[in-house]
């Protein structure tokens, strides 16, 4: 049976739920066992947000420290803070437009390349786009998350036809046509 | 039956209405909330469900309506059991007539919590069963097991998951939701309904009588498990959570270990007697209180665990640490986790309150007249993040400011002070303490934060709001009609985006002595933005910012510095707090 740990991370109300709850949902089309982590209550008020969804799993929701296949990041700084649970075999995909926390007055944002960088030397792959500007050209800047399951969509043992179906039952229904937009232009990024 | 992907509290959720419920109540609470929310589409003209007003109201109207033969939930976090522990003490003496669960939700490393508790305990104290799930699709499957042994027994049931339970998502199997025969009368039995010294001693002794009988049937109860293996020195005892570590911990080892998995309390000591028969030594595995590990060692010689340091007695656990736990015991090397060590620091991320937050506002005006010197006490809810702005100096559990800030102004400081409190938490257990202030004369200001919702559990309704949970109107309660009647002076209601006003308010209450009171009414963000309001973005004109930062000192994650000037992103949400800050006129409505 496939497995696959993937770590979604990002700050709340980004729509990490959402993403964990498509793809959750996509591998359960598939008849495949799945367990997640989600964050709910104070640390969604704009705090570092981490679901995990591990696929093929029967035991508990929590991925290993270091044993993560994917680390699917939604904001660049965030990518970092997480990268401890991603396998050193393991691949990185991040989402380049940064969210400015409020303490970066006391601790300086890291340039852009720096993060990259230091991703590049923790796993096998570090997949870097402006997905926001994609959910964007797909129509509504919400649609972020379903651009990174786009993304995550080439590496997932899953069907894109899963996801896609997955997509359209979790997203509010006047948005479909947008989501199903921003999975394509992730997926093609 | 099909397969669902499902979180553990809509799993539960999933359980209680196959089960054939009548009456539902809680008071909203992480982790807990979203079981009642789960169960509310379903409710109208099938069964009663309520958010009361705290959890002792809510377990007293499971309670009554449990006593007239009605199938019962009633849903809190676990520090919510503090406040409905004295009618839960007792219910255990009188029992129940309709099956009665009490999901009581706990939270290992404390994520949206002011303290880690163990809610097994409470189950024993008060000598009733308890169900401790390993997993969402355990959790739906132990609540008709519950019910069913609840009505048999005619005893309450505490059903205990933790963060990692109700918040995680897995397949669940689902099945059909038919009619159940309800059987709803209320018999009169004086001598079990009303606790008078006499009754309930004899009570007392039926519920010691019950005791063996109860813990007899658990110990062939699906949810404890004994797996004894040939040649295996080892034996681990887990519960929750951590059960399921200990089991994909296992999955990779190749030791013979023997295993004993608890899910129902009280545990009969045959089935720990048999594995300590069969193994040199035992390891117990369990979160939060060593519980199960004290009741081994009654058992067993040689038990490794809190007790004896192999395993910590603080925090949620996960599966590296489990395994390693477990390798040390054998003897085997440690798995090595991964820690990421970079040379450059990463800002801290902490949560905060929205871009255009009213409490943020109410804040700035409190602290700009009231000044770092007196003291702020504040109450449970999105507020304490006022901590980032020096507006919060105590929070201890709900309903506390009011009361806090009297005692400290009973103390005898010099200080002024002054306590914020939200709608939500003053309605759950902040009314008596207002009450017992001007009574007993205490010199305090009281900010009731009413942001018309219970915003951090997830803006659930409240009777300040006057919705029900199934979003019908009802008879909204004045927060200003019980401030009257609570005896206070000195009220004001302000709006606290209008900061001058806000600010000539706390200034009034600051020089008057006695209990003032200052309703701060604006709806929460997030709750006005669903009710489709939009306000106007706000944006910086560049060249008339001289780079103050006034506005960025106010912590509005919407505002930015770049290249030396402030720089409004897209969080902003209009409530234009920051154009009021400005002393230059440099931030204005977007194409203004």
């Amino acid at each position: 049976m496939a497995k696959f740990d993937l770590l979604i991370v990002g700050v709340g109300g980004q729509g990490v739920i959402l993403a964990s709850d498509i793809i959750g949902r996509a591998a359960v089309m598939e008849g495949l066992p799945v367990r997640s982590a989600e964050t709910h209550g104070m640390a969604q008020r704009g705090g570092a947000v981490e679901n995990h969804v591990r696929i093929g799993c029967r035991h508990g929701s929590l991925i290993p420290s270091g044993g993560a296949d994917c680390l699917l990041s939604m904001e660049p700084l965030e990518a970092l803070r997480f990268a401890g649970y991603l396998s050193p075999r393991g691949i990185a995909i991040m989402n380049t437009e940064r969210i400015v926390p409020i303490t970066a007055g006391k601790v300086e944002y890291p340039e852009a390349g720096a993060i990259i960088d230091a991703m590049r030397g923790l796993c096998s792959m570090v997949k870097a786009e402006d997905y926001a500007a994609l959910a964007k050209k797909a129509g509504a800047a919400q649609a972020l998350n379903v651009a990174m399951i786009g993304a995550v969509s080439r590496y997932l043992p899953l069907s894109v036809d899963s996801l896609r179906e997955a997509i359209s039952k979790s997203v509010p229904p006047k948005t479909v046509a947008v989501n199903l937009r921003a999975f394509e232009l992730g997926r093609e990024a | 039956m099909t397969k669902e992907y499902m979180l553990g509290n809509e799993a539960i959720a999933r359980g209680l209405l196959e089960s054939g419920i009548d009456v539902a109540t809680g008071y909203p609470g992480t982790p807990s909330s979203e079981i009642l929310a789960s169960l509310a589409p379903h409710a109208r003209g099938r069964f009663h469900i309520e958010w009361s007003v705290n959890e002792k109201v809510a377990l007293e109207v499971a309670i009554g309506a449990s006593w007239a033969g009605a199938r019962t939930v009633c849903t809190m976090k676990h520090v919510g059991l503090n406040v409905a522990a004295d009618p839960f003490m007792t219910l255990s003496h009188t029992g129940v007539n309709g099956g009665l669960i009490l999901i009581s939700a706990d939270d290992p490393s404390c994520h949206s919590s002011q303290n880690e508790q163990d809610s097994r305990v409470y189950a024993k104290f008060s000598k009733i069963p308890c169900f401790d799930p390993q997993s969402p699709q355990e959790a739906k499957d132990m609540v008709a097991y519950a019910y069913d042994f609840s009505e048999r027994h005619q005893i309450p049931v505490l059903l205990r998951p933790t963060t990692r339970i109700s918040h995680a998502k897995s397949d669940v199997d689902v099945g059909d939701v038919l009619p159940r025969p309800k059987n709803i009368a209320f018999k009169k039995d004086v001598e079990r309904y009303v606790v008078l010294p006499k009754h309930t001693r004899v009570l007392l002794k039926k519920l010691n009588a019950k005791q063996d009988m109860i813990r007899e049937e658990l110990a062939s109860s699906p949810w404890n498990r004994l797996d004894l293996r040939d040649g295996a020195n080892l034996g681990i005892v887990a519960s929750g959570a951590a059960s399921a570590y200990v089991e994909e911990a296992l999955e990779g080892l190749g030791a013979p270990v023997s295993y004993l998995k608890i899910g129902a309390y009280p545990v009969d000591p045959s089935l720990i007697k048999r594995l300590a028969d069969s193994v040199e030594r035992i390891l117990v595995v369990e979160e939060l209180s060593p519980f199960i590990e004290e009741q081994v060692r009654m058992y067993a010689g040689s038990v490794m665990g809190k007790m004896t340091g192999e395993v910590p007695h603080e925090g949620e656990f996960n599966p590296l640490l489990v395994a390693n736990i477990i390798r040390k015991a054998l003897g085997v090397p440690p798995l090595e986790g991964r820690d990421v060590r970079l040379d450059f620091e990463l800002p801290a991320r902490p949560p905060v309150m929205c871009a255009g937050c009213p409490h943020r506002a109410t804040f700035y005006a409190m602290k700009s007249v009231f000044k770092e010197e007196s003291i702020f006490a504040s109450d449970i809810g999105c507020y304490t993040l006022g901590t980032q702005m020096g507006a919060v100096d105590t929070c201890l559990c709900m309903g506390a400011s009011i009361t806090i800030a009297s005692g400290l102004s009973f103390s005898g400081v010099k200080n002024k002070v002054a306590c914020t409190i939200g709608d939500s938490t003053f309605l759950h257990t902040g009314i008596p303490g207002l009450i017992n202030a001007v009574y007993n004369k205490a010199d305090i200001t009281v900010v009731i934060l009413d942001n018309r919702t219970t915003g951090m559990t997830g803006h659930q309704p409240h009777p300040g709001t006057g919705e029900t949970i199934l979003g019908e109107p009802s008879t909204e309660i004045s927060l200003e009609a019980i401030v009257k009647a609570c005896g206070v002076q000195s009220m004001q209601v302000i709006d606290p985006l209008d900061l001058e006003a806000a600010k000539a308010a706390f200034r009034k209450a600051y020089d008057s002595g006695g209990v003032k009171v200052i309703i701060s009414r604006q709806p929460c963000v997030i709750t006005s933005r669903r009710m489709g309001i939009r306000r106007q973005q706000y944006e910086v004109i560049e060249d008339a910012c001289e780079g103050c930062r006034r506005c960025i000192k106010y912590g509005c994650p919407a505002m930015e510095t770049r290249n030396g000037k402030a720089f409004i992103n897209e969080a902003c949400a209009g409530c234009g707090v920051c154009a009021k800050l400005c002393q230059f006129g440099a931030i204005k409505p977007k194409g203004a």
